[in-house]
């Protein structure tokens, strides 16, 4: 019933059928990359094949789809396996972040009290600094590299969905079934893991899955800095980072390398795109005050 | 109110302390030999590495070590940034001024079209003016900004020629550190006013419309649809048909009454966007080599400057408190009925 009346509001809405077809697109893309760019070092195929040397890029021609950038670097080959790298950090990192937010949530709503204001006061330290910035230093300080960008990420991630999931406890908590329950003589855990739960859980990972794009977009920002992705990583981050060399041009064609920021700009814009179609779709849809 | 205002102050060291003890924390992960080579510049001094960890106590336990860097940085001496090639404070107060400067641009420009776009989008409701609008709005969402940074720099530097990147030109370099330029304000464009150097002024006005343009773009668009539906409520109100009724003249009525109503809430996102700018800043600081704070930060954080990281994350830390606290304290001043307690 519920699920029904959800999918007729969404399929009525055009942009957030855009925005879904978005996202299967890189999804598909992301699964096939294999089959799409086939990797010449299949141990590595994060890594970027070089077709020579040499330095300045050369425009989209048959052999390379989408051109070359810096080093001769396969643009097509970077934003395929880009886009199943940009999977792998956004589902690894939102995996995680909601995990740790869940299990940080749920203490601070179970035992309320002293244990909730510390934990909340945690959370308060991490949203006190800019994400982009506390992720930027983390990741400094652990050095650079994708699997320690991931980790700065999470870092940054966890409060907001802790302070999330605290919020849908309580109110659950409030809840006829949670006292009916307990009068019937179910004991505090059991309360929590098979009638709470089960109960708040829901809204929060819709919440945490849509955030997807937007980790996806801090993390090429990371990247872009120099402070993720290292160079010849099929990361679109880093793909931008090397157009940067380029925005001037040949002193005859002032717009000579335009696609080095082009085509993984477009990407990224896209991807994001998706996913913010998707999240206004079920926001629309998730909100109660619309009829 | 005043108990509010006090118990979030009372709460800022606790989080300034979490914050510097977190990464403080992190940088205990390097081991003293490498901390100890980040004061030596001269590879052939390497042998008095161990002199260094003495000197510096790099051995010490944590705590002891993350309490002598507290004390300095109580006493204002927050260490000496290799990157920047001098003290840390003395780099905040360089480079601050020209960041605030650039968020405050930005920020106007964000008010005024974010209001502009939004008003026209609700007025004309399914229009093709408030289709674009929308279109607009939703795209800047997605743009990152590194990505329009760029695609500006090769339209308007590299094409066109308008604007170069920087934080001022060579002539004006040679102005502020000639000595007849009177710094007042640390702020550029004060300055130069203040000096009656209008070249100075256009330079560096010049200078910052790229970077603003392109740190703007997150906050116009949600600038842009706070306006539209805030304006879409105070258009269907009653007191719009009165108004109507009487029979002012449509532009009265959307501008002097639904428009002085609907712009409350963009006054208030205003205040906190200027706060999260700072975060942009870092960004596009560093594509458009604008001499700022953000910049510093990254190049910190690039280089594991470790005294330039922590002075860059004890000062956003502070800024974005106060900031914070600020727009919640204005917050109740443009709408009397948010009582903060």
């Amino acid at each position: 019933m519920l699920q029904n009346r959800i999918f007729k509001r969404f399929a009525k809405n055009k942009t957030s059928l855009a925005g879904l077809l978005l996202v299967c697109f890189f999804a598909l893309v992301a699964l096939l990359a294999p089959l799409l760019a086939p990797a010449d070092n299949a141990r590595n195929p994060y890594q970027m094949p070089q077709s020579s040397y040499a330095i300045e890029p050369q425009t989209p021609s048959s052999s390379h789809w989408f051109g070359t950038t810096e080093q001769q670097y396969d643009l097509f080959y970077g934003v395929v396996w880009g886009t199943r790298l940009a999977f792998k950090i956004g589902i690894t990192v939102t995996f995680f972040a909601f995990l740790i937010g869940l299990f940080v949530g749920a203490a601070a709503a179970y035992f309320g009290g002293k244990t909730d204001e510390i934990i909340m006061r945690l959370t308060d330290v991490v949203f006190a600094v800019p994400s982009l910035v506390l992720a930027m230093v983390i990741a400094a300080m652990l050095g650079p590299d994708i699997k320690n960008m991931m980790i700065a990420l999470t870092a940054v991630a966890w409060p907001s969905y802790a302070r999330l999931v605290r919020g849908d406890i309580l109110s659950v908590k409030q809840r006829d079934f949670v006292t009916a329950a307990r009068a019937l003589g179910a004991r505090g855990p059991r309360i929590m893991l098979r009638h709470i739960l089960p109960n708040s859980i829901y809204p929060s990972v819709v919440v945490a899955s849509l955030d997807i794009g937007y980790i996806v977009l801090t993390a090429a920002s990371l990247s872009f800095l120099g402070l993720g992705a290292q160079p010849g990583t099929a990361d679109w981050g880093q793909l931008i980072a090397m157009a940067r060399n380029w925005v001037l041009g040949t002193s005859g064609n002032t717009l000579a390398y335009w696609h080095t920021v082009f085509i993984p700009g477009g990407a990224i814009f896209f991807f994001v795109l998706g996913w913010n179609l998707l999240g206004d779709a079920f926001r629309d849809i998730l909100d109660p005050r619309q009829g | 109110m005043f108990n509010y205002v006090l118990r979030r102050l009372l709460l800022l060291p606790v989080v300034i302390l979490g914050v510097t003890f977190l990464l403080f924390f992190l940088t205990q992960r390097l081991s003293p030999e490498m901390r100890a080579s980040l004061y030596i510049k001269d590879p052939r001094q390497m042998g008095s590495l161990e002199e260094v960890i003495q000197k510096y106590g790099l051995r010490d336990n944590m705590f002891k070590q993350y309490g002598r860097w507290l004390g300095n940085a109580l006493e204002g001496d927050l260490g000496y940034s290799q990157s920047a090639n001098m003290p840390v404070a003395q780099a905040i107060k360089a480079y601050l001024p020209a960041t605030i400067q650039l968020a405050v641009v930005t920020i106007v420009l964000v008010v005024f079209f974010g209001v502009w776009f939004g008003c026209v989008s609700a007025v004309k409701k399914d229009k093709w003016q408030d289709v674009l609008a929308r279109l607009f709005s939703v795209g800047g969402f997605s743009l990152p900004i590194f990505v329009l940074g760029l695609l500006l720099l090769m339209l308007f530097y590299g094409k066109l020629g308008w604007f170069a990147p920087g934080g001022y030109s060579v002539y004006t370099d040679a102005v502020v550190h000639g000595g007849s330029f009177h710094s007042y304000t640390g702020f550029l464009l004060i300055d130069s006013l203040l000096n009656l150097n209008f070249r100075v002024f256009w330079d560096v006005l010049s200078h910052l419309v790229l970077p603003a343009v392109t740190l703007c773009i997150g906050s116009f668009a949600l600038m842009v649809r706070v306006m539209r539906s805030s304006m879409l409520e105070e258009l269907g109100k009653d007191y719009v048909r009165t108004a109507r009724a009487k029979g002012l003249s449509p532009w009265q009525v959307t501008y002097k009454h639904a428009g002085k109503n609907a712009v409350i809430p963009v006054i208030t996102l205003a205040s906190i966007q200027f706060i999260r700018l700072l975060g942009g800043t870092v960004i596009v600081e560093t594509i458009f080599e604008y001499p700022g704070i953000g910049r510093f930060g990254v190049i910190a954080a690039q280089q594991l400057d470790i005294a330039g990281i922590m002075g860059f994350s004890l000062m956003v830390a502070v800024l974005f408190v106060l900031g914070n606290l600020l727009s919640d304290i204005l917050y109740t001043a443009v709408d009397p009925r948010i009582r903060l307690d």
